[in-house]
């Protein structure tokens, strides 16, 4: 069994408490991890500086090659953990034991976290829109061909970020900080150590500095709150009332549930039938778990039809071992988390105008003896006042909503993304404008579909840097 | 067996102590359920037994003839009604406990919490708690036992106490709404009157702290380019469930920087509660993986740890169990009151030849309704 440490500023330090990382299905303990307070990153924290200053010895273009080789590290190496080590099938291995997510998952989403490493430049291209790195590094600068003095101004030393157990995904939100020379603080999800533990072992490996990464594993009401206290620019994941309590806060930029939709225009909603596909990718990839996944489906008619044809496609779906390649469900390894979803679904349900579509298809919950899974659910709401028309769930679920094109745009609230497939170019510029989308997909495009040349989710530059006027005239020294 | 551990001499102190906690219990029995001088809560309580704790109580094994203490005979009144009859004329107080929501536990003390304090004083050594030095009370006051009796425990070593006040119920209040930068900018205005006193020339060498108050105040000072070797600590004590080895190490290790030979700084754990009074540790060292073994202030109170099905049974040393109290005091009889804690149970030693408990903690049954703030 793998004993892991913490790391402060790339050293390891064995805690005293430490708590069992096991797996989901059998108890097994695969690990333990050491688990600290929030006093020791808060202490830590006073030495943040040197972490980007660590990073600062390199040029920008050092630290993307150095990413380059970790991304070919963290997909193909053995590397360091603990006091042992992890193959790559080993770490999948682990992953899925302990965050429930099916095998051939999380190979998917490591190679999407390779991708990011593998690729910073033009993935930095895309979210700076171009800017010379140098001037990021430097502070100010100005553009070859430009005689105009751009200035931007890191607004702290280091990105933090309380991690989640679920989602192995979201790890390309914060890569970037490191290529952009901000050290990193991470407090890992307890059921999912693998990913900041691999990644931070590949970047070494890879050449960039230990003391620029820090990662304490604890409890989330005590390193969490201390790293969002403690950090000026920290990213946190979570449900609503995570989003709702750090609304605001300059300092942290949360991310949570995504509430993404796929619109049918009245132009093509008599044409359902040729992006049911779509649809049901959209809903149905990763197990329903990511913030990208869509959980709305909106158009003015045929939604009766849509629901039936996506419950026929998914609600069928077994539950399969996440060794199996045809494993689609993720385990709920929560105890008590997918009761208490079902019970909020079931409350939906007895709402008149609510159809579960995906009733005929057998129990929805389903509980073992260590863990519990939730099957696809397809509900209908016949307008968008239903209560279910507004959930998002950890799995695959999709409410098929019945409304009038005109009143779309006001009624499906926040959207991480909006996929609208339409022709209709008034329709479209209608969506440019509306400011709780915040992706917008214009056309056929799955909403799973990310385009790492576009922006992410709460652009990470203008999280991390202000941009600022910068005037510099020349002093005349006495001489001497 | 843990007896086939325990060397003569230590057996000898355990059977001598055992002797003397039958003699104290049987008078405290008497006492409480005597018309004359026994509270009316115990005398009317009497009533419903199947048993008279006059004749059938002679020792401590007969204890467990009482139903378990149940905590909600403590919330609400009339206060009163605790209050033995032989005391009724002395001016009583009343601490409270919990009270985040609901109606607190309350219990009545006279003298008790000075001589839990005055005993607790003989256990703390002279060269990092000299007599004479000043004191700062770093924790709750309003309706809890602790300003009074940190305060006291100054008094009785020649010294005199400064308090802060931190109101725990409305920390747990801003945690439970998730007012973080709230609870931030209170913890701050603790600490910052706290460094205040440090730093106002006035001879404060000891402390009372939370662990978490503790931790705070060193950062706070740290800020100030500061330590609290600098501004003149050299005795701590602290208490509750945060205090772990695994806090321990770090506060002497980072914060304090090094054990007391090294850092001049002496921190002794405790584990108390109005109802009790002070369980004392047994010196908490490197070497033992900062394991914290607390000891009851036998014979006033008893911890035992008792299995989670059966509290009537304890388990064997070594093993985990629920903290079960017994408090022997004329002031105060409570038998078998299941504590919020579970823990491991220690071996008897000679400085306090009976049971013990280490790695006290949240009950698991409670961990996950319950919110730990700053105190």
């Amino acid at each position: 069994m793998l004993n892991i440490p913490a790391i402060r500023w790339g050293k390891p330090y064995d805690s005293l408490e430490k708590e069992d990382v096991v797996h989901f299905r059998t108890g097994e303990p695969i690990a333990q991890l050491s688990q600290v307070g929030g006093g020791i990153l808060k202490r830590d924290m006073r030495k943040a500086q040197s972490a980007r200053d660590a990073l600062l010895q390199f040029s920008p273009e050092e630290i993307l090659e150095k990413l380059a080789v970790a991304g070919k590290l963290y997909l193909e190496a053995d590397l360091p953990i603990g006091d042992g080590s992890q193959t790559p099938e080993a770490f999948v291995h682990a992953q899925s034991a302990t965050t429930g997510l099916p095998e051939h998952m999380c190979r998917s989403n490591m190679q999407k976290n390779a991708f990011v490493l593998q690729n910073m430049p033009k993935i930095l291209d895309s979210l700076t829109r171009g800017l010379d790195l140098n001037i990021l590094a430097r502070g100010y600068g100005k553009e070859p061909g430009r005689d105009v003095m751009l200035s931007y101004q890191v607004q702290s030393p280091v990105l933090g970020a309380v991690l989640p157990s679920n989602s192995p995904g979201v790890h390309t939100l914060w890569l970037p900080a490191v290529a952009l020379q901000l050290g990193l603080v991470l407090k890992p999800g307890g059921k999912e150590p693998w990913t900041p533990y691999r990644i931070f072992s590949a970047m070494v490996e890879a050449g960039l500095p230990a003391e620029a990464f820090s990662l304490y594993p604890g409890a989330g009401g005590d390193v969490g709150a201390s790293l969002l206290s403690s950090v000026d620019r920290a990213m946190v994941f979570g449900g609503q009332q995570t989003i709702d309590q750090y609304a605001g806060n300059p300092k942290v930029q949360p991310h949570g549930p995504g509430f993404s939709k796929i619109l049918l225009a009245d132009d093509v909603v008599d044409d359902w039938p040729q992006y049911l596909d779509l649809m049901v990718q959209s809903v149905f990839a990763n197990s329903g778990r990511s913030c990208i996944n869509a959980s709305g489906i909106w158009a003015s008619r045929h939604t009766r039809e849509i629901a039936q044809a996506i419950a026929e496609k998914i609600g069928p779906t077994e539950i399969k071992d996440p060794t199996d390649d045809q494993a689609a469900l993720a385990a709920f390894t929560m105890p008590g988390m997918a009761p208490a979803v079902w019970g909020m679904i079931e409350s939906d349900l007895a709402e008149d105008g609510v159809t579960d579509y995906t009733a005929s298809y057998g129990d929805r919950l389903v509980q073992m003896e260590r863990c519990d899974y939730l099957k696809p659910m397809v509900v209908h709401a016949e307008n968008p006042e239903k209560q279910v028309a507004s959930k998002e769930y950890m799995f695959p679920f999709v409410s098929v909503v019945e409304c009038p094109q005109e009143e779309m745009i006001q009624k499906i609230g926040y959207s991480l993304i909006c996929t609208a497939i339409t022709g209709n170019e008034e329709f479209a510029r209608q969506l440019v404008n509306a400011t709780h989308i915040d992706r917008l997909n214009i056309g056929p495009i799955p909403t799973h579909k990310v385009d790492w040349l576009q922006p992410h989710e709460g652009n990470i530059i203008e999280f991390l840097f202000r941009s600022r006027a910068y005037q510099s005239a020349p002093v005349q020294v006495a001489a001497s | 067996m843990a007896s086939d551990t325990l060397t003569p001499e230590v057996e000898a102190a355990v059977k001598s102590a055992k002797d003397k906690l039958d003699a104290h219990t049987y008078e405290i029995v008497q006492w409480h359920f005597h018309e004359s001088t026994g509270c009316p809560f115990w005398l009317e309580k009497k009533k419903e037994f199947n048993f008279d704790p006059l004749t059938e109580v002679k020792g401590y094994d007969d204890l467990k003839k009482f139903p378990l203490f149940e905590d909600e005979w403590l919330r609400g009144g009339p206060v009163r009604r605790w209050v033995p009859q032989a005391y009724a004329d002395k001016p009583i107080y009343v601490f409270e406990t919990g009270g985040t929501t609901g109606i607190p536990k309350s219990r009545i003390a006279i003298d008790d919490f000075r001589t839990d304090y005055s005993l607790f004083s003989e256990t703390l050594p002279d060269k990092y708690f000299p007599k004479g030095s000043n004191w700062l009370m770093l924790g709750p006051s309003g309706p809890r036992r602790l300003r009074l009796a940190v305060e006291h425990l100054a008094q009785v070593r020649g010294g005199i106490s400064f308090c802060i006040d931190l109101d725990p119920r409305w920390v747990v209040k801003l945690i439970k709404r998730g007012k973080m930068d709230e609870l931030e900018a209170y913890k701050k205005h603790c600490i910052d009157q706290a460094i205040t006193v440090l730093t106002a020339g006035h001879d404060v060498k000891c402390m009372f702290g939370t662990p978490k108050l503790i931790e705070s105040l060193c950062l706070g000072l740290e800020d100030k380019g500061t330590t609290l070797a600098d501004v003149g600590i050299t005795g701590i004590f602290s208490g509750g469930t945060e205090f772990t080895p695994q806090w321990t190490r770090y506060c002497i290790e980072e914060l304090f920087g090094g054990g007391p030979e090294e850092s001049g700084i002496y921190m002794t754990p405790t584990y108390g509660n109005t109802l009790m009074g002070l369980a004392c540790s047994k010196p908490v060292t490197p070497e033992d993986g900062y394991k914290i073994s607390y000891y009851a202030p036998q014979p006033r109170a008893v911890t035992e740890v008792v299995s989670f099905d059966d509290p009537y049974q304890s388990v064997p040393y070594g093993e985990t169990g629920r903290v079960k109290l017994t408090t022997l005091t004329k002031e105060f009889f409570v038998p078998g009151f299941l504590e919020r804690d579970e823990g491991e149970r220690e071996m008897p030693y000679l400085t306090y030849p009976w049971e013990g408990v280490s790695g006290v903690r949240p009950f698991h049954g409670f961990a996950s309704s319950t919110t730990v703030g700053v105190y």
